[in-house]
């Protein structure tokens, strides 16, 4: 039996309030206002498609044995690199090592899906191979996109062993039904109109694929227990499971509310939902659309109960803080143009040599600990840092991603170059011995002192645009009580 | 055994420019500013100075790197020139140099100056710089006073100190030194300051505000040393002699193993007793007569009181409310303003402190002269209070 064996979830913690946008731009567009509730995630400024797959994966593992983990996926539409493999970056963050299948999964809505039915369809293999869906969407201004869509990322691994959910099988109906579209030197997407989307689009091609499915396994639409069309336009999903015989209390909702429509990882951002609150024999029909529909059927198993993830989708929905800054919002996808000051000028070149030496302790956060004393340290360097050992080359690679910290010393920074300003760092000192003097993010005003407790997470360190670059390092953050 | 540097060295001469915005001065007009006056001081001509140590502490802004910059401005005539740079103790470190060279034999006279020149990059505080290619990869996004106002944590947990009382201190360091730096024709700053303005300014890095941070400024300071006997040769009386110059820098233990609590700064700890052996002092709360410290921020004088021995640990709090370190305290400490108002030149500041040692040993400190100064501490540190290099100099009347 091969099927999904574990998942994981990551939404970003800031929840901007719909009706900043609204205020900020009905004086342009009145009909903004009808959109105006509830709220959605937006990444910080130090995150991006890379990073949050970096934590929806960790949140998988929590589940699963790294160890056992052969291939790694990242489906997305906003990659942060057109040329360089960003499901590399996020198995090393991840600490897989060195021989596992990479390969990242793009253009179209439908790439997660796509690739989750192609890890399926691979057969029984040894381990376990792990999909990351992550989406960072940029959209204009004032539009229904900025509205509707949220940011976020989410997990499945598939496998063999220990599966929670039982793969009975996928249909795909594939047509070039462009409802959007975004060029090569395009930032931004452009739809065509939301009525001709959901009548010439959802409502003939969801179906289309769902009832091969159903006819392929032997399955009636009544039985399904769960029905995933991730959408954002609030009724259709309803509309597409009535036109199939679909129970309406099995579609999934969609969370445009409180989420907003996180692209490519919404169908398996709400997938993990669904396993959530599943009980065995659950039947999940998960279906991606984008030119064409991607259907997949589910059948939840007792090993359900043993897999709850360290955080899960309702935790990751729960830790939220919410904002109303919209002219932040903007700042952090560059849809203005801000005045950084001469000290955000710094030329940001990063020597690809160099990080590549570094690599390990850049991407992995992997310091050392002494065979000679058994110090821990970070960074990893020729000489142990205890002062009465000081033994050469005696350290062995000691992975510290997951340890956790206390904050000794700290500051709250307003004199250097931030796109978040206070900048916060100090000096974090690690369970198990080793210290480092490093950024903080995610930090609320009037709460960090000495004795805080941090994890540490992968971040955008800062971003060389005279280059295209982008640098990431790992920060800390305050371990919410 | 080494002997020390005790009493080998002496100075002939010193100089400084005025610190400030000097929008219209160039490193160049910096450095002849200071020379000259030093070298009229020093009642020599200029070929008959034989080596000379340049010490500029930000490499490349403006000044430049290598000897060049100080031999072409001041046309030596082609002598050894060397080029230091130890970030906040960069001027020290050239004051070393030519010091050791004269007690070393290999020269009767030489030269130390220092200088930056900041003002030149079109914004307020210190210029925004790489640290180092594999640095700049994984190092916090850190300014100066957002190091050093970490210092405030590390100190207030580890002593328990209230918020409010701890800014209370610092303002009060503040404010000593603005009202020193008024009588100080040459300081950046000669404005006096209330403790109220202090404690009220905009935070820079929380808890430092505006005012518990030094002035950044351009300007140069120099010394001309040679041998007690060679000084006396040349008609100089009452000498000013090198009592101790030490150094200690960081080897990444503070910042890397687990054993330094943050509170005070560990390279201070070490070279102030090293450079109180060599300067053969046994209780310097009696024996100092004056110091001139790393004063960058309030904070970090604060906790140097305390790894100077001139306070108790956890006590530099209590005392320096009580004035011990004002004009008329037990120590004056920044008698000329300090870096908060004399300036933070960063390559001139080591020397600027020995210059102000050596106007009051000679009685020429106008309004702010101190009764009967005999030793004078100084002390620089240059980077971050989890790794740093601190320099010490112990300068003394020459018995």
């Amino acid at each position: 039996m091969s099927g999904i064996t574990a998942y994981g979830v990551y939404i970003p913690r800031t929840r901007l309030i719909r009706s900043a946008i609204a205020d900020a731009n009905d004086w342009f567009d009145a009909s903004l206002r009808g959109l105006a509730k509830g709220e959605r995630s937006v990444c910080n400024w130090d995150e991006d498609t890379i990073t949050m797959a970096v934590e929806a994966g960790q949140d998988c593992l929590s589940v699963l044995d790294a160890d056992s983990v052969n291939a790694l996926y990242l489906a997305s539409t906003t990659l942060p690199f057109l040329d360089r493999q960003n499901s590399v970056v996020v198995s090393q963050a991840l600490n897989l090592g060195d021989r596992l299948r990479t390969m990242d999964v793009a253009a179209s809505q439908r790439a997660a899906t796509s690739a989750l039915i192609s890890m399926l369809e691979s057969g029984d293999v040894k381990g376990n191979s792990l999909l990351l869906a992550s989406e960072h969407r940029r959209s204009k201004c004032g539009s229904r996109a900025e509205m509707l869509w949220g940011d976020g990322a989410a997990a499945v691994a598939v496998g063999s062993e220990n599966v929670i959910a039982e793969y009975l099988g996928s249909e795909s109906y594939v047509t070039d039904f462009v409802d959007h579209y975004r060029g090569e030197d395009s930032i931004f997407d452009y739809e065509w109109e939301e009525r001709w989307i959901r009548d010439e689009g959802y409502m003939k091609s969801v179906p289309l694929a769902v009832n091969r499915l159903l006819e392929k396994t032997g399955v009636k639409a009544s039985e399904i227990d769960r029905f995933v069309l991730a959408c954002d336009q609030g009724r259709t999903p309803a509309a597409v499971a009535k036109a199939i015989g679909i129970a309406g209390h099995a579609v999934a909702d969609s969370h445009i509310g409180d989420l907003g429509v996180a692209g490519v990882a919404h169908p398996i951002l709400l997938l993990t939902e669904a396993l959530e609150n599943s009980k065995a024999g659950d039947l999940i029909l998960l279906t991606g659309f984008g030119q064409g529909t991607d259907a997949v059927l589910l059948r939840v198993t007792d090993a359900i109960v043993h897999k709850r993830p360290r955080t899960g989708f309702s935790s990751a929905m729960s830790r939220r803080r919410e904002d109303a800054n919209y002219n932040k919002f903007l700042s952090f996808n560059n849809l203005v143009d801000r005045d950084v000051g001469k000290r955000g000028e710094l030329d940001k070149q990063s020597y690809l040599a160099a990080m590549y030496r570094r690599k390990d302790l850049l991407t992995g956060f992997i310091g050392g600990r002494c065979r000679s004393c058994d110090t821990v340290q970070i960074p990893k360097e020729k000489y142990c840092v205890n002062p009465e050992c000081g033994a050469l080359d005696s350290q062995d690679d000691h992975p510290m991603s997951s340890v956790k910290g206390r904050v000794m010393t700290w500051t709250a920074d307003r004199l250097t170059f931030d796109w978040n300003p206070p900048a916060y760092f100090g000096l974090v000192e690690f369970e198990g011995g080793g210290r480092l003097m490093m950024d903080f993010t995610e930090v609320e005003s009037g709460t960090m002192d000495t004795g805080v407790e941090v994890s540490v997470h992968f971040r955008i360190r800062q971003f060389d645009n005279q280059r295209g670059f982008r640098k990431y390092f790992w920060k800390a953050t305050p371990v919410q009580q | 055994m080494a002997s020390g540097i005790k009493d080998k060295v002496v100075i002939l001469g010193m100089g400084c420019s005025k610190f400030g915005e000097r929008w219209d001065a160039s490193p160049a007009d910096l450095m002849s500013e200071a020379f000259e006056e030093c070298l009229a001081d020093a009642g020599i001509d200029k070929n008959q100075i034989q080596m000379a140590w340049f010490g500029a502490g930000i490499d490349a802004y403006n000044v430049g790197s290598s000897a060049m910059p100080l031999s072409i401005a001041l046309r030596l005539p082609n002598i050894p020139v060397t080029k230091v740079e130890n970030m906040c103790a960069t001027g020290t470190e050239a004051f070393r140099g030519a010091v050791y060279a004269v007690a070393s034999g290999a020269c009767d006279i030489a030269l130390a100056l220092g200088v930056e020149k900041l003002k030149d990059v079109g914004y307020g505080g210190l210029p925004q710089r790489t640290r180092g290619v594999e640095n700049d990869l994984y190092w916090p996004n850190l300014s100066a006073p957002g190091a050093f106002a970490q210092l405030a944590s590390g100190y207030r947990a580890k002593h328990g100190v209230d918020k409010g009382d701890l800014k209370r201190a610092m303002a009060h360091i503040s404010v000593k030194s603005h009202a020193n730096g008024a009588k100080n024709p040459k300081a950046h700053l000669q404005r006096e300051i209330t403790e109220e303005q202090a404690m009220n300014a905009p935070y820079i890095a929380e808890p430092i505000g505006l005012y518990d941070c030094c002035g950044v400024s351009d300007g140069a300071a120099c010394a001309i040393v040679c041998t007690p006997e060679i000084a006396r040769a040349l008609g100089k009386a009452d000498l000013v002699a090198v009592k101790a110059l030490q150094l200690a820098a960081s080897n990444g233990e503070e910042g890397g193993y687990n054993r330094w609590d943050g509170s005070y700064l560990k390279t201070t700890r070490i070279a102030a007793q090293r450079a109180y052996d060599e300067a053969g002092i046994r209780k310097p709360r009696d024996e100092l007569s004056m110091t001139e410290v790393h004063d960058c921020f309030s904070i970090t004088e604060l906790v140097t009181m305390e790894d100077l021995q001139l306070s108790d640990e956890g006590q530099a709090v209590r005392d320096v409310l009580n004035g011990d370190f004002d004009a008329d305290g037990r120590i004056p400490c920044q008698i000329d303003g300090g870096l908060k108002c004399f300036g933070h030149p960063i390559g001139a500041s080591g020397m600027r402190m020995i210059y102000e040692n050596y106007l009051q040993f000679y009685g020429r400190a106008g309004d702010r002269q101190l009764k009967d100064p005999r030793l004078a501490l100084n002390h620089n540190l240059g980077g971050f209070p989890h790794q740093n290099i601190c320099s010490i100099s112990i300068i003394g009347r020459y018995d």
